[in-house]
């Protein structure tokens, strides 16, 4: 299936895959709307040190552990994308506790959003990836199951 | 075509069946299940009570699950035997479930200390069911002073979940900490604070000796009065049905990496075993939800006829309490790296180049990624260690092990 995929070596740390990714899960049409004066809450994260940076969101799992770890059956896999129903999550933060990656947070109401490659809004191409300035987000078939 | 028992319809069920299920379609799977309740997850009771889920949103598995799986769930039953020699399981109904295997599934019970008095308490209740907590969140008023016997995560998630219903909550503990199966002294001291803050109070080192109807005589003759008594002391595996067949147990049912039972077609899953913690390196009770689903699939797994081991157990909690998020893993021995702050406190232990376990207080964000170095036994001079003990984060592993997991590269 086709994944998001970062190339830390094109990342230019510059944040725009977070306030996109959090302006698509708003549901609203205005970014300035979506985002102006309010803290973000966006699904993909950039990490780095002063020499290197890149992006962080769900790999979308082939062995899901957030899945089978979830205390209250939200998390769901369907035809490889993990999925997750927030008005089943409690904010156990097990996910969190699970994740190999570190690719979870919770949103802005106390329950875990995550990553679902902008399957659940109108993008099409997830918005990290049509809005990296450097294409070091691509959204990709690399052969993984 | 084989014919499938699982006794116990909770997490370890659902896994055991999704195992199965997994390459085995056709037999048939009939699960015993002795709560009269579609499968929902167990922590979440604490949470129906105070009102952050609710009813119709407790079920761990979609309404259709069972169906989908060709699943017949016995509802309100109990397996009281296993009969080896006809290869069934009995009921208490008398009716016998033929098997070609059969997993036990049947989780734990709350363990009672045989309290003087303790039959004249009208208002009591443990907190392991959605039975009991329904009974328990009926029975609370605002007026209600709550007496929690233990302090351990049964009876301070209970606490949470009651909170706001009730007038006060008193909680007791023989041990001298709070959370003793999951924290040392000094995190536990920070938890206890906080909850004090939030109008806990709580007695340690003393417990109930005796009840005379609603006052329970501590064990130093203190008294304390109460009109709604919670007993979450511990809990005992149910170990019976597999004991009575003369298969090995210890304080659960002793399982191999495959979910096997000391006795052939006997598998075993859930909160009712002890398997293998990593961490640890010897056979403990992991009651811990995510360990029963994967012990129930690795047993389903090999019922079906498949091969899978389960070689990365560990003890692990995510634990909120009023606003405050502990996470911990594996053992903690070893070195000890620690980091401290207002609310904050991270404990990482290292031995023998690798992680042990850890305690985290606060800030706990991706902290998913020291559990995994400790359930993987990651030699820890291929990491950055330095960047580890700052914080969770990728950044920690090499270039290499980076482009493998964000890009894709097998």
């Amino acid at each position: 299936m086709k994944r998001v995929y970062v190339n830390e070596e094109w990342c230019l740390g510059c944040h725009l895959c977070e306030y996109n990714c959090a302006f698509a899960c708003s549901g609203l049409k205005d970014m300035a709307e979506a985002l102006k004066g309010k803290p973000i809450y966006p699904r993909i994260h950039i990490e780095g040190n002063e020499s290197i940076s890149y992006a962080v969101s769900c790999r979308h799992c082939t062995d899901p552990i957030c899945v089978k770890s979830c205390i209250s059956g939200a998390f769901s896999v369907k035809d490889g994308l993990v999925s997750i129903d927030q008005s089943k999550c409690v904010g156990c933060l097990t996910c969190v506790l699970v994740c190999p990656n570190g690719a979870l947070a919770l949103g802005e109401t106390g329950v875990m959003q995550k990553c679902e490659l902008c399957t659940k809004n109108e993008c099409g191409t997830p918005a990290c990836v049509t809005g990296c300035p450097n294409r070091a987000i691509v959204f990709e078939e690399r052969g993984e199951q | 075509m084989s014919e499938y028992v699982i006794i116990g319809n909770g997490v370890a069920s659902v896994g055991c069946i999704e195992g199965i299920r997994s390459s085995d379609k056709e037999s048939g799977i009939t699960v015993v299940s002795a709560e009269n309740h579609f499968v929902y997850g167990r922590p979440l009771i604490s949470y129906l009570l105070e009102g952050k889920t609710d009813i119709d949103h407790i079920n761990y598995r979609p309404e259709d699950f069972y169906d989908q799986n060709n699943c017949k769930v016995l509802y309100g039953k109990k397996a009281v035997s296993i009969d080896k020699k006809s290869g069934k399981v009995v009921l208490d109904d008398g009716s016998a479930l033929p098997f070609s295997s059969v997993c036990v599934a049947a989780g734990s019970c709350p363990f009672v200390p045989p309290f003087k008095g303790l039959e004249k308490v009208t208002n009591k209740f443990s907190f392991m069911t959605l039975d009991d907590a329904n009974a328990l969140g009926a029975a609370v008023t605002k007026e209600s002073k709550v007496l929690i016997i233990g302090s351990g995560l049964i009876g301070l998630k209970c606490a949470e979940g009651i909170f706001e219903k009730v007038a006060s909550i008193t909680v007791c503990d023989l041990a001298d900490r709070i959370l003793p199966s999951i924290f040392d002294a000094e995190c536990a001291g920070i938890m206890q604070k906080h909850l004090e803050k939030k109008g806990i109070k709580f007695i340690l080192g003393n417990s109930a000796s005796e009840f005379k109807e609603n006052r329970a005589i501590m064990q130093d003759g203190s008294e304390i009065e109460f009109d709604v008594l919670v007993l979450a002391v511990g809990v005992r595996a149910n170990v019976g049905l597999v004991k009575d067949l003369g298969g090995e147990v210890n304080r659960g049912i002793i399982v191999d990496e495959k979910m096997k039972t000391s006795i052939d077609d006997v598998y075993a899953a859930g909160d009712c075993t002890e398997g293998f913690d990593v961490s640890f390196g010897r056979k403990r009770v992991l009651a811990l939800l995510p360990n029963a689903y994967m012990q129930g699939y690795t047993a389903g797994v090999n019922m079906a006829g498949g091969e899978k081991e389960q070689k990365d157990a560990i003890p692990m909690n995510s634990l909120g309490l009023f606003g405050l998020h502990a996470m911990t893993a594996g053992t903690y021995e070893g070195e000890l790296y620690e980091e401290k702050g207002e609310d904050f406190i991270k404990r990482i232990f290292t031995k023998d180049n690798v992680l042990k376990g850890f305690i985290i207080i606060g800030k706990n964000e991706r902290a998913g990624i020291y559990t995994s170095l400790i359930k993987n036994k990651v030699p820890l001079d291929t990491l950055d260690f330095e960047a580890l003990r700052q914080g969770a984060s990728t950044l920690i592993f090499s270039k290499e092990e980076r482009k493998k997991i964000f890009g894709g590269l097998q």
